[in-house]
């Protein structure tokens, strides 16, 4: 076997960029056999370089996985390298050069309903600005950029478009165009940067390593303009303002979940007979209506709705109770509360290693950290504070937390000793040759609500209104 | 062994302590002397305090240290202070706005998010604070308690450079940009690049060299003067108004007979000056700063009010001063314990106790290997024995008695 030094490794990644991605790699003679669209695999091995190996990310994993030197060369979006760099400028990745695809921007847009139509209107109309992105620090620089006197931010998940104008009066958010954009009743206001492919390097291992043979077969697809944050407002567009009705606040906000907890969801809605047009996974309305006229409901990530419920954007959600649990832990004081237990999309939390580690206990973890087999512990997980509270009452250190957005299961082993996530049956993990060696807390969806809200006089009878009605829904 | 520090920041060891000290003792007096009052205000403050005036530049805040709090559910992010002033003027309008001006000073920690992490992201600064106080005079009064400071400091070749953010701001007005490119350019000269300037012309010839002679210029008043003619007809009254504050304060400083140097590109830093700027360098380091920010309170929601300060950086300054000699090596007192039966320990502490009443620094040596710090060392090798070396004389005695030793050992005053 050749010394693990020379191997180079490639962090490719899922999603929108994987086609092009894929197609370039086949046309530079890099072809991975296995990186596709359906592919369940996440390591690859190139056809032709007995040396180059890949692993498919997230694409906002890539540009962390590469500044830490786990991999030599990524391929990503640009608008996530900035999200590491506009924060961490220190962060040791070097950009090699765009790419011939994955144009779009990142934009920063308001409703169509706010009735705002520059960003100057925007900034003079309020001096308490809700933004929400999926990139916070972003989002951060944005504010900070046009001198915002006072702002909140709201890290989601996704959907961040789904927000204004109720939830929040702008969105940092990418869109292959402006089009793309009025489609979702969105107005951009600032472009802040193009969201093109890039090719980054580990800068660390850019001076330690040979990595100009595979560098130089992309040489003929690079698009070697210069391309960085840049902040460019955008003009009013003539005639693109329609005077839409502003929309007018309901008493009561709902939020519920997309993706898994999506169907039994409505199943349960429907059983207790609250009718919701267009909450399905084959038919989906971010914003489905409903025949209760004080009831508003949104549709977004799980993950974002204990915060968006503290913060009083929503008066209930429906949820899993890890998720609850992971913003509890953060924020004690928090005014979120269970309120329902509603039984379904019951998942363990779980503390996983590879089966090759040998351990079998959170405890002999910690001895292999005490006698020195491993320096540091890395854990990558979802659940950045139940894996930080863990962590801390079982005294283990040092440790390194990788905050990750699903898949966490691919980080183990070479790029995380530790895995916390969440398992239905422990197949998945079993697949991935991962051992579970203890359980952190069991979880099934559940209604949260704002303690405050629920007490509210305006709306405490309609709350309670829907607290009864699902309870009815329950087995 | 690896540093278990963090990034950035740094320890500071008894002897920099002592240091830290004798600059925080002299300020101290000093500021007390004129009338200041001293005030802490906390770590921790809202981000919006700082964004919420729109003078600090988007570089600045953006190396401030800011987080969500353990309640910070709601969004609104905390800061580690990223800066001395703006801290006070809300500290003043909360608590003492009551007062027509209230005369300020503090010794605090700065934490700025220095890149690299091989400057410091936590600094020292002791500042002074008038709010309320109206130029000149209390311009002029802060740079001669900044002098004054320094000469007490004992640090020599201290340069006053002067510069005036409103002049500084109405020059740049006089190039007739969009209020976007204006404050574009503001932002870029506050950042230090004065390089931006030279790129912009106005349309007026008589107009661009007036402009670049200002910002060219450096000395002193007298040829301030003759070399900066002002084109009467252009110029507009904020230039004037500024100009002439700004020669009325260097006026002062001449006829007291303080020493400084004219600089106008020599501002750069915060946005919230509005008029005179202090900077002060000692052999080219600069080691403090300043200026008028009469704005500030306004635009906090405040009363319209004058305000004036400046800091000095305590980093710089530790590495100036030398030591002065340790009082341990002039009149400490190292006690050994011969054997450690009960009656030796007992002796020792009521030996130690009797001379630190007398005023000496008195250590008893557990570890051994001290002698070297200081002045004597007192063995007790038995019971109602003391045997006393003097190291500076060389000269060892044997005593029976606690008063004896007192008494060859003197008081310390």
């Amino acid at each position: 076997m050749a010394n693990q030094s020379n191997y180079i490794k490639l962090a490719l990644p899922k999603g929108r960029l994987l086609p092009a991605t894929a197609n370039l790699l086949a046309d530079v003679g890099l072809g991975f056999k296995g990186y596709t669209e359906r592919t369940r695999q996440y390591r690859l091995q190139s056809r032709n370089l007995p040396y180059l190996t890949a692993k498919i990310f997230r694409e906002k994993d890539i540009p962390i996985q590469v500044a830490i030197g786990n991999y030599d060369l990524g391929i990503c979006g640009l608008d996530w390298i900035e999200e590491l760099l506009v924060r961490y400028k220190a962060s040791a990745v070097a950009k090699i050069s765009a790419l011939n695809y994955g144009g779009g921007y990142v934009y920063a847009a308001v409703s169509y309903k706010s009735g705002i139509s520059n960003l100057d209107e925007f900034l003079a109309r309020q001096r308490n600005w809700r933004i929400v992105s999926e990139y916070p620090n972003l989002a951060e620089a944005f504010a900070l950029s046009v001198r915002m006197r006072r702002f909140r931010i709201f890290p989601v998940w996704g959907d961040a478009e789904v927000y204004p104008p109720e939830n929040a009066e702008i969105a940092i958010l990418g869109a292959r165009n402006r089009r793309e954009l009025e489609r979702k009743g969105l107005l951009p206001l600032m472009k802040l940067l193009p969201t093109k492919a890039m090719i980054i390097a580990s800068q660390k291992n850019l001076n330690s390593k040979d990595l100009a043979s595979v560098l130089n077969c992309f040489a003929s697809k690079l698009d070697n303009k210069e391309f960085s944050l840049s902040f460019e407002e955008l003009g009013r567009k003539e005639g693109s303002i329609e005077s839409l009705p502003r929309p007018e606040l309901k008493k009561v906000r709902l939020a519920l979940p997309d993706g898994h907890q999506l169907p039994p969801t409505a199943q349960l809605l429907k059983r207790v007979g609250l009718n919701l047009s267009h909450y399905s996974v084959e038919a989906l309305d971010y914003h489905p209506s409903v025949d209760l006229d004080w009831l508003d409901i949104k549709v977004i990530r799980p993950q974002d709705m204990p915060l968006q419920v503290a913060n009083g954007n929503f008066d209930l959600a429906i949820t899993g109770r890890d998720w609850l649990l992971d913003h509890v832990y953060r924020f004690p004081s928090s005014p979120v509360v269970e309120l329902l237990d509603l039984g379904f999309g019951k998942v363990k939390v779980v503390a996983a290693t590879s089966q090759e580690m040998p351990v079998s206990t959170i405890e002999e973890v910690k001895q292999l950290l005490q006698k020195g087999k491993l320096s540091t512990l890395r854990v990558a997980s979802e659940y950045v504070n139940i894996s930080d509270k863990y962590l801390c009452d079982h005294h283990v250190s040092p440790y390194k937390l990788i905050l990750t957005w699903g898949t966490s299961e691919a980080f183990l082993p070479e790029d995380a000793d530790l895995l916390i996530d969440n398992t239905q049956t422990g197949r998945t993990m079993a697949e991935h040759n991962l051992k579970i060696i203890d359980t952190l807390c069991e979880s099934t969806a559940c209604l949260i609500g704002n303690k405050e809200s629920i007490v509210s006089p305006d709306r405490k009878e309609e709350i309670d209104f829907l607290i009864q009605m699902m309870r009815g829904g329950l087995a | 062994m690896e540093s278990q520090r963090c990034k950035g920041m740094r320890d500071l060891l008894p002897d920099d302590m002592r240091r830290f000290r004798y600059i925080e003792d002299t300020f101290r007096n000093c500021c007390v002397k004129w009338g200041y009052r001293e005030v802490r205000t906390p770590s921790l403050e809202y981000l919006h305090l700082f964004t919420a005036t729109g003078t600090l530049t988007p570089s600045k805040l953006g190396k401030a240290y800011s987080f969500l709090d353990w309640d910070g559910w709601s969004g609104e992010r905390v800061v580690l202070r990223p800066d001395g002033t703006i801290p006070i003027a809300r500290l003043y309008i909360e608590n003492l706005s009551q007062q027509q001006d209230a005369r300020l000073f503090y010794v605090t920690g700065i934490f700025a998010f220095e890149q690299t992490g091989k400057e410091n992201r936590e600094r020292w600064q002791c500042g002074v604070e008038f709010l309320g106080g109206a130029s000149p005079m209390a311009d002029v009064e802060l740079m001669l308690l900044a002098r004054e400071l320094l000469h007490n400091l004992g640090i020599g070749e201290v340069e006053l450079r002067m510069s005036h953010a409103g002049l500084a701001k109405a020059l740049v007005k006089e190039l007739g940009l969009s209020p976007k490119d204006e404050a574009g350019m503001l932002g870029r000269i506050l950042d230090g690049d004065w390089q931006a300037w030279r790129k912009v012309k106005s349309n007026n010839l008589e107009l661009d060299r007036f402009l670049a002679s200002v910002v060219n210029f450096k000395g002193k008043l007298s040829d301030f003067l003759k070399k900066v003619e002002l084109p009467a007809s252009q110029a507009s009254a904020g230039l004037k108004s500024n100009l002439s504050d700004f020669t009325d304060i260097v006026r002062l400083l001449d006829d007291l007979e303080c020493d400084y140097w004219i600089d106008i590109a020599a501002i750069h830093g915060f946005e919230y000056y509005t008029g005179v700027c202090l900077q002060l360098f000692h052999r080219g380091e600069k080691i403090g700063g300043g200026g008028r920010y009469d704005e500030l309170l306004s635009l906090m929601g405040s009363k319209n009010m004058p305000a004036c300060g400046f800091a000095i950086y305590v980093e710089p300054v530790i590495k100036m001063l030398s030591l002065k000699e340790d009082e341990r090596s002039e009149s400490g007192v190292l006690v050994k314990a011969g054997e450690r039966t009960p009656g030796v320990m007992e002796a020792c502490f009521s030996l130690a106790q009797s001379l630190r009443n007398t005023g000496h620094i008195v250590e008893l040596d557990l570890a051994g290997g001290r002698a070297a710090d200081y002045r004597w060392v007192v063995s007790v090798p038995g019971e109602g024995s003391f045997v006393i070396i003097d190291r500076k004389s060389g000269e060892k005695r044997e005593v029976s008695s606690l008063t004896q030793v007192a008494g060859m050992l003197g008081g310390v005053d």
